[in-house]
């Protein structure tokens, strides 16, 4: 399971910067989604990866099987606020469109 | 009463939520009524920040207040962290705040809707910034002032401001992703997100951790350098911050101190840790990169908003040379030296758009169309548009010139005295081993910066002060040069009371650092 999620986590964060570096405002917003996964995943993988363990406290159980609730409160908090600054980046970026009739990151073909 | 004095440390972010929360609701047909909200809410604001000043007055600067959210028991609890440095922070955010609404409320609040909630949601984010104790709750209000400030950016929109913002947005939204990698990775090895407990679990440590926790606490650094602009990833701040809306620049010049700000929590905080100095040579040598860059630039550009933009590059890299020392006494005059700049920069973003109202493209157009109507109208026009000040000109200039030497740090004024004490100060610092290189290069730094500052100011001011006169004088309403008076005011205040001023910040200053040796 870690060889998986790092390897997950490595290639959408290698994609999304190598997007993010790219000229059209489309792959720069693609990129930083993907970025956005990237370290969302990694947030979620810094409580350690456990299968079959809930977050949930129940009573008689033992504490070393539960999951650790502080990541994952975190990774929904940074999901909600990157998907919300994702979506104003796509109005900007529309704007910056119907203002510059071009979608290049500069507002002008080179 | 007492009740209110107990909750004061959270006001500063309740009163602006609720202000913002209530703007939404109203319609933005009703301008009067949502900019009246706006301005009582920021004078409410303005004298809990006051409050706040002197609630942390008393007593010798080391008095921390705990607020927990929610009243749980301390190592569950988010909390928000009240001191003398953080008082002082949202009391020059307040000031700004009410200079910055009172200049809008001449005609930008107008300028696009929503206007007045974003002002109101920025300053909570900057408030909560300044007051949280958490390193998750930071980040979330980092994220509620830059959404802010996005909005706030595009506010009056045009072909340069969507250009700006988009440069700006990208540039903010990747720095926050490093920004969450660097919190998970504190969090992942000290189990914590409690700034002070963090600080009190670095010690215990385990040595295979430690490049795990360092490299985590680098990514947290890079993201504030970015937001502090310093040298190589600030090469955003000029263009952002000269084609926002004069207002909006104004009080976005705190924003680039907000990185200065948590950059000096940060370092306090780790002086528990035991590796001397984690990072400060980055700081000292990123610095002084920043002020050769931003004198470069102030000398190269040719309009003043830009010039200004490079301006908080020079204030920004001046402020991130000091934090590097560790030393209270550098950190108190750093501080002070923050407070005048801050206050000056967005001084003269306001005065860049009321020296440019006279030379605005239109006005050649409309002489052209009085020579040819006759200037009848032209009277009345005036009555219309506000009470013209008597020798405007007169005034916009001695009050230019003022901002020049407080920028520049030319005696007699405040910015000489900050920058004055900030070189005794770290000339002072090494007394161990005799005064370093790097510490003769950084003085010297200083005063080539303020030299080139002065320089390029003059320049501005001689093209817009002594050139014929075409007969239109701006025209300029009191709410616009009344902010202007203002900060000025305040800086010479800060200059008349500097004993009492400089006593209490540096008693901040040991208190700070106190705090992170006990």
């Amino acid at each position: 399971m870690e060889l998986v999620i790092s390897l997950s986590i490595g290639v959408l964060a290698g994609s999304g910067i190598w997007l993010l570096l790219r000229p059209r405002s489309f792959q720069v917003i693609i990129g930083l989604s993907l970025i956005s996964y990237a370290v969302n995943l990694f947030i979620f993988s810094t409580g350690r990866l456990k299968s079959d363990a809930a977050p949930i406290l129940e009573t008689g159980r033992d504490i070393a099987t539960y999951a650790d609730p502080v990541p994952q409160a975190l990774v929904l908090t940074a999901i909600v606020i990157g998907f919300a600054m994702t979506a104003l980046f796509l109005v900007v970026l529309l704007a910056s469109r119907g203002l510059t009739g071009t979608d290049h990151v500069d507002g002008r073909e080179r | 009463m007492t009740a209110i004095v107990d909750h004061l440390v959270i006001l500063p972010i309740v009163v602006p939520m609720l202000a913002g929360v209530i703007l939404t609701l109203i319609n933005e047909r009703h301008a009067a009524t949502k900019l009246a909200i706006n301005i009582s809410a920021t004078l409410l604001l303005l004298v809990v920040s006051l409050l706040l000043l002197w609630k942390f007055g008393a007593g010798d600067g080391s008095l921390t207040e705990v607020y927990r959210l929610g009243n749980w028991p301390v190592p569950v609890a988010i909390t928000l962290v009240g001191d003398r440095l953080s008082a002082v922070m949202v009391a020059l955010v307040s000031f700004l705040a009410l200079g910055c609404i009172s200049y809008a409320a001449a005609r930008w609040h107008r300028g696009g809707s929503h206007f007045n909630t974003l002002f109101q949601l920025l300053l909570m984010g900057l408030n909560g910034a300044f007051l949280t104790g958490d390193l998750f709750n930071l980040f979330v209000f980092f994220e509620v002032m830059l959404a802010a400030s996005y909005g706030l950016l595009l506010h009056g929109s045009g072909n340069a401001r969507v250009r700006a913002g988009l440069h700006y947005i990208a540039f903010n939204l990747a720095a926050s992703s490093l920004f969450l990698l660097g919190v998970s990775l504190v969090y992942a090895v000290t189990g914590t997100l409690n700034m002070a407990d963090i600080a009190a679990r670095l010690p215990t440590v385990p040595a295979e951790s430690r490049s795990l926790l360092e490299a985590g606490l680098a990514l947290l650094g890079i993201a504030f350098l970015g937001k502090a602009a310093m040298w190589p990833i600030g090469f955003w701040l000029p263009t952002a911050y000269a084609a926002a809306s004069p207002p909006a620049a104004a009080l976005f010049a705190i924003m680039s101190k907000v990185g200065v700000y948590v950059l000096l929590r940060l370092s306090v905080l780790l002086g528990a840790y035991g590796a001397e100095g984690f990072g400060h040579e980055w700081l000292l040598y990123g610095g002084m990169a920043t002020i050769v860059f931003g004198t470069v630039g102030i000398l190269s550009s040719q309009d003043l908003p830009r010039m200004v933009g490079f301006g908080v590059l020079v204030s920004s890299g001046t402020l991130l040379a000091m934090l590097s020392y560790g030393d209270p006494a550098v950190t108190a005059s750093a501080v002070y030296y923050l407070v005048i700049s801050t206050l000056t920069i967005a001084c003269l973003f306001l005065l860049s758009e009321l020296l440019e109202r006279g030379r605005a493209p239109e006005a050649d157009i409309l002489a052209v169309t009085l020579e040819a109507f006759g200037d009848e109208q032209e009277v009345e026009r005036e009555q219309e548009v506000g009470i013209t000040i008597p020798a405007t000109m007169a005034t916009l200039g001695i009050s230019f010139a003022l901002c020049a030497m407080l920028l520049a740090g030319m005696p007699p004024l405040s910015g000489f005295l900050a920058k004055f004490m900030m070189m005794a100060a770290v000339i002072g610092s090494d007394t161990g081993a005799g005064v370093g290189a790097s510490t003769w290069v950084l003085v010297a730094l200083l005063i080539v910066s303020g030299f080139a500052t002065m320089l390029g100011l003059l320049r501005t001011g001689i093209n817009r002060f002594w050139v014929p006169s075409a007969g239109d004088v701006p025209l300029v309403r009191v709410v616009e040069i009344g902010p202007i008076a203002l900060f000025l005011g305040l800086c010479v205040a800060l200059l008349v009371l500097a004993a009492p001023a400089m006593a209490y910040m540096e008693n901040m200053a040991e208190g700070l650092y106190a705090l992170s040796a006990g």
